[in-house]
């Protein structure tokens, strides 16, 4: 079994009210010196079998198609950890 | 032989039962559709209404989109069938991607109901001919995720084309971009907005008034007169 991380976050230039949320109270906590922060979606696909090129083609296409919605989102994919797993 | 207009149910569904009243009302025949169902049935055309659909876990209309009978809806709307979204319905229209842009959360964070000012921008589409163009209308508005985006290339063309059909008046209530409340495709059968006309049907709910009736009389003239 491996996991494979699916990071979600909205596209740079879209305002991001969450996170600007999160921010504003941030000083209020005592936390400074943080200028920004935008929030995201992570998703942990766990898969069987080993994660080769082509399983990792199929979740870019799923992370595309389905996972994000690519006219207001970015996505990244990465294996995390493989264990067990041929190779 | 009367307009058979398909009104679909998700789980999650809310307004589908007021949408098939209004079809009523306006004169046309309403058909409960599944969304499991795969097969339209015949019908002349097909609302997406508005609730929670998938309780929007993913993204608001993302799961919908790719349900069974959004294959055939979007298969039919590439070919002409007037389809209207309403709030949700709009979500799930901008996810199959029969409309640009993109639907996110209220920019104040917060769900909003009220009675919403828009403006007619475009009488010309299959679900706006029984307006004014210029018409100012009151109908209710209640969601939590409708900020309208688009990069400003799409903005642009909507604007240029006439495809932006309603804009918001007096208040924007979600930070929605260029205050667009609707919009429609190139061909002009598919549109959706965030307003709900279907609670605006009768003078004893809602606004009170009946602003929300001529969508439904609209397509019934055009699929008549077609």
């Amino acid at each position: 079994m491996a996991r494979v991380v699916v990071d979600v976050m909205l596209k740079p230039e879209i305002l991001d009210p969450q996170g600007q949320a999160v921010q504003r109270a941030l000083p209020r906590l005592g936390f400074t010196g943080i200028s920004d922060v935008r929030q995201g979606k992570r998703f942990e696909l766990e898969v069987e079998g080993p994660v080769d090129e082509a399983a990792l083609a199929r979740i870019h296409d799923l992370a595309e198609s389905f996972l994000a919605n690519t006219v207001i989102e970015d996505f990244t994919v990465k294996v995390e950890e493989v264990a067990g797993a041929a190779e | 032989m009367t307009a058979r207009i398909g009104v679909v149910t998700f789980p999650g569904s809310l307004d589908d039962r007021d949408t098939r009243r209004a079809i009523t009302l306006a004169g046309a025949e309403p058909v409960a559709l599944w969304h499991k169902d795969k097969d339209l049935g015949q019908v002349d055309a097909v609302v997406l209404p508005g609730g929670f659909s998938y309780g929007d876990y993913l993204r608001a209309g993302a799961i919908s989109r790719f349900s069974p009978v959004m294959e055939s809806v979007i298969e039919q709307a590439k070919a002409g069938l007037p389809v209207l979204g309403i709030c949700n319905g709009f979500q799930v229209l901008t996810e199959a991607h029969l409309l640009p842009g993109g639907m996110l959360g209220n920019d104040h964070l917060h769900f909003i109901c009220r009675d919403q000012k828009l403006r007619v921008e475009n009488a010309g589409t299959a679900w706006t001919g029984d307006y004014r163009q210029g018409q100012e209308i009151h109908i209710p508005l209640k969601n939590m995720d409708g900020r309208y985006v688009a990069d400003e290339y799409t903005l642009d063309k909507l604007e240029a084309e006439g495809r932006v059909v309603f804009r918001y008046l007096d208040l924007n209530p979600n930070g929605s971009l260029r205050d667009i409340a609707g919009i429609t495709n190139e061909a002009g059968n598919v549109v959706g907005l965030m307003p709900h006309p279907e609670h605006a049907v009768e003078p004893l709910i809602g606004t009170g008034r009946t602003d929300g009736l001529p969508f439904f009389t609209s397509i019934l003239k055009k699929l008549v007169n077609a």
